[in-house]
């Protein structure tokens, strides 16, 4: 690797920018992929016709609106997608283009995904204040620790499954259908993280079990901290495991990478 | 006649292809099973609670999801594969190579490709509509059944259309993935049994997106409960897809101006 002429953080915001014209220019495209994400809206509408004929456990139809709308913002704003890009870019060389670059991949994929941001916080925002607005604010925490808890567990969120992209997208290397482990950690992930069924409707066990599994911190963490139906307490342990599943999925992705990296050089030759 | 033998020339061809890669056959069963079962989570949390949603027992709402993985093993094995090649061979210009041979365009790229793979989903699927009915302890008529199997032969030719329909969109934009993965995302309130939706959503996904008769009307069916107005209704919408879809095609293709154009 070549020594560099500008300072870290001028590669970064300059990955940054690029990232962002990108986002812009395919606005129109990036507008649709966020309609697709749909999901929550649908439960939204299922899970509040059930709960108009009686309540399911603390949830009336109201409680469901909060949450689900809630679960919206959240995985709008940490979705990310360098599992697809990884896979594509493995598989087609075009990774050979980022590895000639002075700036390790991993800031690159970071750059791009962390760029669509303001884009979907436009679409986010909106809903996340329409939301407090229509359902009501009593729906939602009123203890300002928790709010400014939220940003900080969303971030986190976003950078976990980030990172559990990365060590899924490094499977790339070593295995010609490696997109049918995302596929299957991705049903893991929309039965488990709160996406359709809110966790604490789980029986007790499956909860408790689910604490030591990464999936309630991708989504359903950031989300009951917001509607305050966990403790701060509770929540700061949450952010602390999140973080332990983060590092190690961090870990786990960098060694990957380095392994993968020697073999894709020698298999390009 | 002969394109009944075209069509198995084709069919060949891709199961040639996917008997090469056995692993991952065994791989798809694996998902298409875990897919099936996790997706099943949301319904049994529900009906963990009571007794009926929206006036659907518990095997009765599982005869809607059976009929939904029935039909979405075939969306991804026959429809979404073949159509996702015509996008690409209009990204690249080659789709001439398709209008140059001597046989209808549209049925030449509707039957490129099978992902033969993705039929384990259907499969699941029917496995699940045995065991409902095996639970409901009431088996339908033979009428039931052809109406049925009549329904669900609409339920694919809707999705069929509504696959050219965004092929069309391929023409003018190029670019359509992220089209055909919003339809999946919507295709995906099929599981539930229609009358679960309410006002403006109910309205949308009868007449619009007519989820209602791909995957409610032959539960119903099974059940022998469909009207005959309903099944009048889910021909009609079907003669009217159809008819959309093949007009949008053939004006799609009078505008096709090659790569080079």
């Amino acid at each position: 690797m070549s020594k560099r002429a500008v300072p870290w953080y001028d590669l970064l915001v300059t990955l940054f920018k690029v990232g962002f014209a990108d986002a812009v220019a395919y606005r129109g495209e990036m507008f649709v992929w966020l309609l697709a994400t749909n999901m929550p809206l649908i439960m939204l509408v299922l899970w509040s016709a059930v709960a108009a004929e009686a309540p399911v456990g603390r949830y009336g139809q109201r409680e469901f609106a909060a949450y689900f709308l809630s679960t919206l913002v959240v995985r709008l704003l940490t979705g990310a997608w360098v599992v697809w890009t990884m896979n594509l870019e493995i598989k087609n060389g075009q990774l050979a283009m980022r590895l000639i670059r002075p700036v390790h991949p991993f800031w690159m994929f970071a750059a791009e995904n962390v760029a669509a941001w303001p884009l979907r916080a436009v679409m986010a925002v909106p809903i996340g204040v329409a939301a407090v607005w229509m359902v009501g604010g009593q729906y939602f925490t009123r203890d300002l620790r928790q709010w400014a808890l939220f940003p900080i567990a969303v971030l986190s969120a976003w950078l976990l499954n980030f990172s559990i992209m990365l060590v899924i997208g490094c499977l790339a290397f070593f295995w010609q259908s490696s997109f049918g482990a995302f596929e299957v950690w991705f049903r893991l992930y929309i039965v488990f993280s709160g996406y359709v069924v809110p966790v604490d409707l789980f029986p007790r066990v499956l909860q408790d079990a689910l604490r030591y599994l990464p999936f309630r911190y991708l989504l359903a963490f950031p989300v009951e901290t917001a509607l305050g139906t966990i403790s701060f307490t509770t929540a700061l342990h949450d952010l602390a495991r999140q973080w332990l599943f983060i590092s190690l999925a961090l870990a786990v992705a960098v060694v990957l990478w380095q392994r993968g990296v020697r073999r894709y050089e020698a298999f390009g030759g | 006649m002969r394109y009944l033998r075209l069509f198995f020339i084709q069919l060949k061809a891709s199961l040639l292809v996917a008997m090469q890669y056995r692993l991952d056959f065994l791989i798809d069963l694996g998902l298409a099973i875990l897919a099936t079962s996790s997706a099943l989570v949301p319904l049994l949390v529900l009906y963990g609670d009571r007794q009926t949603v929206a006036g659907w027992t518990w095997p009765q709402a599982l005869l809607v999801v059976g009929f939904f993985n029935v039909l979405r093993g075939i969306l991804n094995s026959v429809i979404q594969p073949s159509l996702q090649a015509v996008v690409e061979h209009i990204r690249r210009g080659t789709l001439d190579f398709v209008l140059m041979k001597p046989a209808d365009a549209q049925f030449l790229v509707s039957t490129a490709r099978f992902e033969v793979r993705e039929v384990t989903d259907s499969l699941a699927g029917v496995g699940i509509i045995a065991y409902a009915l095996s639970r409901l302890g009431e088996w339908p008529g033979p009428l039931g059944v052809a109406a049925a199997v009549l329904i669900v032969g609409c339920g694919v030719m809707i999705l069929y259309s509504i696959f050219i329909l965004v092929v069309g969109l391929a023409f003018v934009w190029v670019k359509v993935d992220n089209l055909s993965y919003l339809f999946m995302s919507l295709f995906d309130a099929a599981r539930w049994p229609a009358s679960v939706f309410r006002g403006a959503m109910a309205w949308v996904f009868t007449f619009i997106l007519p989820l209602a008769v791909m995957t409610t009307f032959p539960a119903l069916a099974v059940m022998n409960r469909l009207t005959p107005a309903a099944l009048a209704q889910a021909l009609l919408v079907t003669a009217v897809f159809l008819t959309l879809s093949r007009v949008a095609w053939l004006q799609c293709l009078r505008r096709y101006t090659s790569a080079g154009g």
